[in-house]
């Protein structure tokens, strides 16, 4: 797995936001589009594309996409 | 892994019954309307049914079960053992069960029990029941279920108050020598006990002077420490990898091919849960009826309901082969495969 494909598949699940906005260091909750519906779907995307279930707390204590990679990154190895 | 094949038990009928008030989530008073509707488009309920105050769960099931018996043409005196699965009981003690025997009219040579379980424990139940009968010493049984979950979500919490709903059933099962009877996959992880829970009023925590002080814990979401709280993202990850796990755990064990099923209910937690399993289980939509648009979550009535409401004709009227699977508060899970003949279900009773 690589950051750019995770940064954009974690975009995709944006529906107003233009997915070429998002990078690693975007801190994805600051924006009006972020719910609580949204990190249902981002925890969707991370169980169908990568196996790894994040739990509420790994959403809750991450800033920025690249912090949710690492954490699907350090799951998926173990 | 915990499976079990208990032979020579049918289930012979099942009826629901739901309370006649209506809440609308369009209506709901502490929400945006961009808000609300963001959120019927996900979870895909729309309304909900909720009790008066005064109602309890074994009132629900009470008038379920006196209508089953009846459509059945059963003899109370022949029912001789009487499961109540809720985690919304009439009092901390005694036990539902005992009252609910006395005021359906059963015998007191009856096995009477309660099991506290939510949204797998239709499943756990009916284990529990079909046990007891397997060896023919008890022919006539029924499991009751249910909750009134509404009156513990604190209505200024979006992440529970919109997606509950109350409900009661009953479902009858009977002795019936050489049936293949039920095939179960049970579960349970209570590491995930924190998911779902309501923290006080136990013994753990006793009902104590700050038990009923709100506080806000994010945006739209205000509780007491009695409301039921839910990490929604815990119980959706939980859900869309468990429930396809165990269900094609039992599919693997007992060498069942998917194909031959007819019906897959799942327990009805939300839309985006639910058709997330569906997909990943390749199911098509006609075989996995859905309730939730105008029950919401009814926790350990959800299958039942579903039967009752989507199924009925179908159930009535010919042989399926059917496979119902619930998951939840626990963090629990159960999955079960049976074939419904001919069943017995009465029109969806409504309590005013």
């Amino acid at each position: 797995m690589n950051l750019e494909t995770f940064v954009q598949e974690f975009a995709e699940q944006f529906d107003e936001m233009p997915a070429d906005s998002f990078s690693g260091s975007t801190q994805f909750k600051n924006n009006e589009e972020w719910s609580s519906m949204t990190a249902l779907l981002i925890i969707a995307m991370v169980d169908q594309n990568y196996g790894v279930k994040l739990t509420g707390d790994d959403v809750r204590k991450s800033t920025t996409i690249a912090d949710i990679y690492h954490i699907v990154h350090t799951k998926a190895m173990s | 892994m915990a499976f079990l094949h208990i032979k020579n038990v049918v289930l012979r009928g099942v009826a629901a019954c739901i309370p006649a008030r209506v809440e609308e989530n369009t209506d709901l008073a502490h929400m945006t309307a961009p808000d609300i509707e963001k959120l019927v488009a996900t979870t895909g309920i729309e309304r909900r049914h909720i009790v008066n105050t005064g109602t309890c769960t074994s009132d629900l099931c009470l008038k379920a079960a006196e209508q089953l018996i009846n459509e059945l043409k059963w003899d109370t005196k022949e029912i001789e053992a009487l499961i109540f699965v809720s985690q919304t009981p009439d009092y901390i003690l005694p036990a539902t069960s005992c009252l609910l025997q006395d005021r359906l009219g059963l015998p007191a040579d009856c096995i009477s029990l309660d099991i506290s379980l939510g949204c797998s424990g239709f499943v756990y139940g009916l284990s529990t029941l079909a046990s007891y009968m397997q060896t023919g010493m008890i022919k006539k049984a029924l499991l009751l279920a249910g909750d009134t979950s509404s009156l513990t979500c604190s209505k200024k919490d979006k992440s529970t108050y919109p997606l509950f709903g109350d409900a009661g059933t009953v479902t009858a099962l009977e002795f019936s020598e050489g049936a293949d009877g039920f095939k179960f996959h049970l579960g349970c992880d209570g590491s995930g006990s924190n998911a779902i829970i309501i923290n006080d009023g136990g013994y753990r925590n006793p009902f104590n002077s700050e038990s009923l002080t709100t506080s806000d814990i994010a945006e739209g979401i205000s509780r007491s420490k009695l409301h039921l709280a839910l990490d929604g993202m815990d119980v959706f990850s939980f859900g869309i990898s468990m429930a396809p796990e165990t269900v094609n755990a039992l599919l693997r064990r007992f060498n069942i091919d998917k194909e031959k099923i007819d019906f897959f209910y799942f327990h009805q937690a939300n839309k985006m849960m639910n058709e997330r399993i569906r997909k990943k289980l390749l199911l098509p939509e006609h075989k996995v009826p859905l309730s939730l648009r105008q029950f919401g979550n009814t926790s350990s009535a959800s299958i039942p309901l579903t039967m009752v409401t989507q199924t009925a004709k179908a159930l009535s009227s010919g042989e399926n082969e059917v496979l119902a699977c619930g998951f939840g508060v626990g963090l629990s899970w159960g999955t079960v495969c049976f074939t419904a003949k001919y069943l017995t279900i009465p029109e969806l009773i409504y309590y005013d």
